[in-house]
């Protein structure tokens, strides 16, 4: 086989500065068009976009009000008048499934943004000061992953009573542990970094090196697990309203819709069935969303 | 010449996992063993040995980065061995370190400007002063005052390794512990770099503690060398006269593996038989024995101290060193 020099990668000292200020954006666009050239998290982010449109102009999408009911019209099949046919009480079904995404997009970033703050906090400063204080905050969060996650959720509902709100709280609380123990593992390994020596040399305190030289650090498996928890928050809400701790009549959230319809399951299967795919296409926008950010945030997996 | 360091038996052991379980005796690993010696204002003292001997963990004690085992460092003739909190940072203003690693010392996500700025926040020097301070640092040390919003990885290790100095002269420290500075960098930029401190010690009447395995640069940059091995001082001395009359035999046998400009000259090449010794586990009595070619019986009974070998104050730590009493005390 004939000698192939490796081409030589030009320092950065020999190129133009225009060419250099274009190297450092192009990393951004490297990774978006990575993000991009994923057929499945192309249409992760695809669905993402279709809830947050739907969100977003709802009413001009809805047909009809989500809350009128008409028991005249109960029960009807989907027709043109009704696109997804109508409830028990003669609500338009597709029209409270685009109200439900609005609420759904509140729970999944209130839930996850709880669990963000509190884990990363958690996570960060277990992980930083390491010792005793390591340990206790680790095992408190073993204890807490000892629960099955829905359990947990239904047991902090049960105590702080059943609404939307206290769902969210509850779903974010179940959510803390992912992120504390991630951010835990990214923060034990950039602590060991030169850079954080040398912030320490130059006579940072330890709040000043947590929060301008780890964490930053460690953003990205923070933002893969938030896109990924996202999906599960919006599940355990739904889950969570499914069985009536959650968001109440007559809101439009999906679980409680799919709730709501199961008397009339074998009668008006698309009262459960249209809320259930939303919900599926929710979860499943989300999971291969963020599993596309992983894989162009890794550094690894670059060719 | 007034003296800025005194290092007295510096002791820096590490605790290790022991092995057996409920095992009363718990290993430690002997990083710096009982290493003492001073550095002068305005001087620079070369720290060598090969990888592994103690070299960094060295620097890293003094500047309290880690917690010394035992031993004594004095600053400006202040025991700073204890120091904590908030004394401890301020004493960092008049310390600092360069590290090896231009790649791995700049956090990535940070702009030029606020690496090189960050100490000077940190000791609330105003936002004016810090812009001023920035562009003359960067002039000094030869960046381009216009890349100062870049990051990291817009650099090349040569300036990489710039941006590190810059940061920390930013203080205007009196003693920069420089951590094998210029070993990963290019044949070509090491020079650079290497004049960039000559010009910047002269300027700045900044005192250093170079470490480095590449005895040539030690050479030209050192006014005194101290070489290390396995955790102690074998040999410490004027850099001349440790270059031309080695006195320990670890010293020689390091520098008959420095390659000559010129070919031609007949040079013995003494080999090192074995390898470095473990130091979780060292040798008895004198460290070296296991690797000496004059090894005799009393080296691996009775541990040589460090005495003075020639009239100007060279030290060895070798059985065989001819002892000279000194005629004044220096």
């Amino acid at each position: 086989m004939a000698f192939q020099p490796e081409p030589v990668q030009e320092p950065a000292s020999m190129l133009a500065p225009e060419k250099q200020a274009m190297k450092a954006r192009k990393m951004w666009v490297d990774s978006l068009l990575r993000i991009m050239k994923s057929k499945t998290s192309f249409i992760g982010l695809l669905i993402i976009a279709l809830l947050l449109i739907t969100a977003l102009f709802a009413p001009l999408i809805a047909s009809h009000d989500p809350a009128a009911q008409s028991i005249v019209d109960r029960y009807q099949p989907p027709s043109g008048k009704h696109i997804l046919g109508t409830d028990e009480l003669g609500r338009d079904i597709f029209s409270r499934i685009v109200y439900g995404t609005r609420i759904s997009i509140q729970i999944g970033l209130i839930a996850v943004g709880i669990s963000l703050i509190i884990g990363v906090l958690l996570g960060g400063i277990a992980g930083y000061f390491g010792r005793w204080i390591d340990q206790v905050i680790m095992r408190i969060i073993d204890i807490m992953m000892a629960f099955p996650s829905i359990l947990l959720a239904i047991a902090l509902v049960a105590v702080l009573g059943p609404s939307l709100r206290n769902a969210m709280i509850a779903v974010g609380i179940v959510g803390i542990p992912q992120f504390a123990r991630i951010v835990r593992g990214a923060v034990l390994s950039v602590k060991e970094t030169e850079y954080i020596e040398a912030a320490r040399a130059i006579g940072a305190k330890d709040g000043r090196i947590l929060g301008q030289h780890v964490l930053p650090n460690c953003l990205a498996p923070i933002i893969v697990q938030a896109t990924l928890s996202i999906g599960t928050a919006i599940l355990d809400a739904a889950g969570l309203s499914f069985l009536g701790l959650g968001a109440q009549p007559p809101s439009p959230e999906w679980g409680a819709m799919l709730s709501d319809g199961r008397a009339a399951l074998q009668t008006a299967p698309w009262v459960i069935t249209f809320p259930g795919i939303a919900i599926f296409l929710v979860v499943l926008g989300f999971n291969l969303f963020g599993d596309g950010l992983r894989d162009a945030l890794d550094p690894r997996l670059k060719q | 010449m007034k003296t800025l360091l005194e290092v007295h038996d510096l002791k820096m052991h590490f605790p290790l996992k022991s092995e057996k379980w409920f095992s009363k005796e718990k290993p430690v690993l002997k990083a710096v063993d009982g290493v003492s010696f001073s550095v002068r204002k305005g001087e620079t003292l070369g720290l060598v040995g090969e990888s592994g001997c103690g070299k960094s963990t060295t620097g890293r004690a003094i500047l309290k980065l880690l917690e010394s085992t035992a031993g004594q460092i004095i600053f400006k003739g202040e025991d700073i061995t204890h120091y904590k909190g908030e004394k401890l940072r301020k004493l960092r203003r008049q310390m600092q370190l360069i590290f090896q690693d231009p790649y791995a010392s700049l956090n990535p996500r940070k702009t030029i400007a606020s690496i090189i700025t960050e100490p000077m926040k940190i000791f609330g020097i105003p936002k004016e002063e810090r812009r001023k301070k920035l562009d003359q640092l960067l002039d000094v040390v030869g960046l381009n005052a216009s890349h100062k919003q870049r990051y990291p990885h817009e650099f090349s290790g040569g300036q990489r390794q710039r941006i590190g100095i810059a940061r920390s002269l930013a203080l205007e420290p009196e003693l920069v512990i420089c951590d094998e500075p210029v070993s990963a960098l290019d044949v070509s930029i090491q020079a650079q770099v290497i004049n960039l401190m000559e010009d910047l010690q002269q300027e700045f009447d900044l005192t250093y503690i170079f470490i480095a395995h590449d005895l040539s640069v030690v050479h030209h940059i050192s006014d005194r060398v101290a070489v290390m091995y396995l955790g102690e001082l074998v040999e410490i001395g004027e850099a001349n006269e440790v270059y031309q009359q080695p006195q320990h035999p670890y010293t020689q046998a390091l520098l008959s593996a420095v390659p000559e400009a010129t070919p031609d000259r007949e040079k013995e090449r003494i080999l090192l038989k074995g390898d470095l010794p473990s130091p979780q586990n060292p040798p008895a009595g004198c460290k070296f024995h296991t690797r000496c070619p004059l090894a005799e019986e009393i080296c691996r009974v009775k541990k040589p101290e460090l005495k003075r070998v020639s009239e100007d104050g060279q030290m060895a730590a070798c059985h065989f060193a001819k002892e000279v009493v000194a005629a004044a005390p220096v």
